[in-house]
């Protein structure tokens, strides 16, 4: 990065990390930081975009759209996390080379299961096996975005539900007493009014979600957690200019630091956010605005 | 080989008792049944250990929290910020590593570097932080009437705590609580996907579960039978906190009492 770094034995300290942490490795690291922000600046309007399909679904007046949306809402949240990441991410894999193998391969004879492997023709492989490496990596980022959407949708979904069953009674009265209808009560009186009810539980959410990330690990995305791994073991000066031990505890020192920051941004922009939708509700803590205005 | 012949090679094989090398072809049902059941001792162990002593010091945290001097307040809000603000995966790489450098200097941390430990004090403290903060919500809900009352029957310190004010916050905070131990156990699942090494491939129930995923490529059979087991015990939980939870509302009517509602709350 900088010139003086031709030759790292020769620095003083603080010219050897500034040139440690500039390597093209750290570069990468950095980089990852980045994926991380893209996939949280992505998953939170889709979660809550799905949450809101599904709590919309769920108090449908339509009966087996309504099934469809409680039941999303139920299956998700009974099942372990992790454990779910693990399975759809996989399934969702199989789903779509299997579909892509009905649609592509009709001719084709054999038996997708043979035993324990799943075997599907050339041409339904996804990505194709001819493609480039960067489209592996933005496919298995695409699969994690979807993954962390439909299960974060679901929690999105249940707190949207009840924050619209939390909207009081009357307010609809009001509104249906007008001529609205029901579209119109939906629009205009029950959404403007259940964010104050939703804010704390969406906030949680997004908190949880922010925590979710390093799973992104799991996924087999080359995130946060696989750099500080790579770049903290100790390596000796056969392999690297900058030899050094084991320091994959300060490299994960670091990332707790990030994630406490990061962390405590959320909560006073959730502070904020919520002052904001207060005023002028019909709440204890609108009212209480109200007087000290 | 026989189911029974499988139960009694492989149901203690995650704590080193019975066949030492696992199936490595032809699984059948029964043997992905035993091995995850045996994994989930583990998940147990977890769990149940940081539970119990997490129970404790979490009282001592939220009471110092609420406490109005700095000295006490102070690092208990900052033990409950770092525990809740980041997350778990995290904690336990860092614990992980922090263990392993420094049992090169100490021997005493040793045993802190596999998981019956190391893992153990990474969940105790995370648990504590979390119920620390539901057991704080509690506490500043406390009916003002109920100390109020207190104090007229001349209850100070010690026992106005153990009479009046422990009571009522067990009460208002059991059924979040239920939701934190219930989300304990599944939390519990992280700790050898992060980082702590299974030692002679004696891991948890998602150790073994994804054991045969790998090798069968069908994560269709060990993770709905991994989910059955969570949700069995996720029952068991619920059962033994709400007989907890009636003994705790006992004094109350039928319809003044709260019901614990499973919440959802996944990754910490």
């Amino acid at each position: 990065m900088f010139e003086f770094c031709t030759d790292p034995d020769q620095l003083e300290t603080f010219r050897w990390f500034s040139c440690y942490l500039t390597t093209g490795k750290h570069m990468n690291l950095y980089w990852s930081v980045l994926t991380v922000l893209t996939l949280l600046a992505i998953t939170a309007p889709t979660a809550l975009l799905f949450g809101f399909g599904g709590a919309a679904a769920a108090r449908s007046r339509i009966a087996p759209l309504r099934w469809i949306g409680q039941t999303y809402i139920a299956v998700v949240r009974g099942i372990p996390d992790i454990a779910f990441f693990l399975f759809f991410v996989i399934a969702l894999d199989q789903g779509i080379e299997y579909l892509r193998h009905q649609a592509l391969c009709p001719d084709w004879d054999q038996p997708i299961r043979q035993g324990n492997d799943f075997i599907v023709c050339q041409a339904a492989k996804m990505p194709l096996g001819s493609a480039p490496q960067w489209v592996h990596e933005t496919y298995g980022f695409a699969i994690a975005v979807v993954t962390f959407a439909i299960v974060f949708g679901a929690f999105a979904a249940n707190v949207l539900y009840g924050a619209m069953r939390a909207v009081p009674r009357a307010q609809i009265e009001t509104a249906e007493a007008y001529g609205m209808t029901p579209r119109q009560t939906f629009r205009r009186v029950l959404v403007p009014q259940m964010w104050v009810y939703a804010l704390p539980g969406l906030g949680n959410l997004w908190m949880v979600l922010m925590k979710a990330t390093p799973l992104l690990f799991l996924l087999g995305v080359e995130d946060l957690v696989y750099w500080a791994r790579e770049l903290g073991g100790s390596k000796t000066p056969r392999f690297t200019d900058y030899p050094h031990g084991d320091w994959r505890m300060w490299y994960f020192l670091a990332l707790l630091v990030f994630y406490l920051v990061f962390t405590r941004i959320s909560e006073i922009v959730i502070e904020r956010a919520t002052a904001r939708v207060t005023l002028g509700q019909a709440t204890t803590g609108g009212e209480a605005m109200r007087k000290a205005a | 080989m026989s189911c029974i012949k499988t139960i009694q090679d492989y149901a203690l094989r995650s704590i080193g008792i019975g066949e030492r090398l696992l199936p490595r072809e032809d699984f059948t049902l029964c043997e992905q049944f035993t091995l995850i059941g045996s994994g989930m001792i583990w998940n147990i162990y977890f769990g149940l250990t940081a539970l119990v002593l997490g129970f404790f010091f979490a009282i001592a945290l939220a009471m110092g929290k609420a406490s109005p001097r700095a000295l006490l307040r102070k690092p208990s809000e900052w033990f409950i910020f770092v525990f809740r603000g980041s997350p778990l995966f995290i904690q336990f790489f860092f614990a992980y590593f922090l263990f392993l450098s420094l049992k090169t200097d100490y021997p005493f941390f040793d045993p802190f570097t596999s998981a019956w430990m190391g893992a153990v004090v990474v969940l105790f403290c995370n648990t504590s932080a979390y119920s620390a903060e539901i057991f704080y919500g509690a506490l500043q809900s406390i009916p003002k009437g109920d100390v109020e009352a207190a104090d007229a029957y001349g209850l100070s310190g010690w026992a106005r705590f153990r009479r009046v004010i422990w009571p009522t916050m067990m009460r208002l905070a059991w059924p979040s609580y239920t939701n934190e131990a219930i989300f304990l156990f599944h939390a519990t699942t992280l700790v050898y996907i992060s980082s702590f090494p299974a030692w002679q491939q004696r891991g948890d129930a998602l150790y073994y579960a994804s054991y045969f995923a790998d090798k069968t490529f069908n994560p269709f059979i060990p993770y709905p039978i991994l989910a059955g087991y969570f949700v069995l015990l996720t029952l068991c939980v619920i059962g033994l906190f709400g007989m907890v939870n009636r003994r705790l509302n006992r004094h109350l009517p039928q319809e003044a009492r709260r019901r614990i509602r499973l919440r959802p709350n996944i990754i910490r």
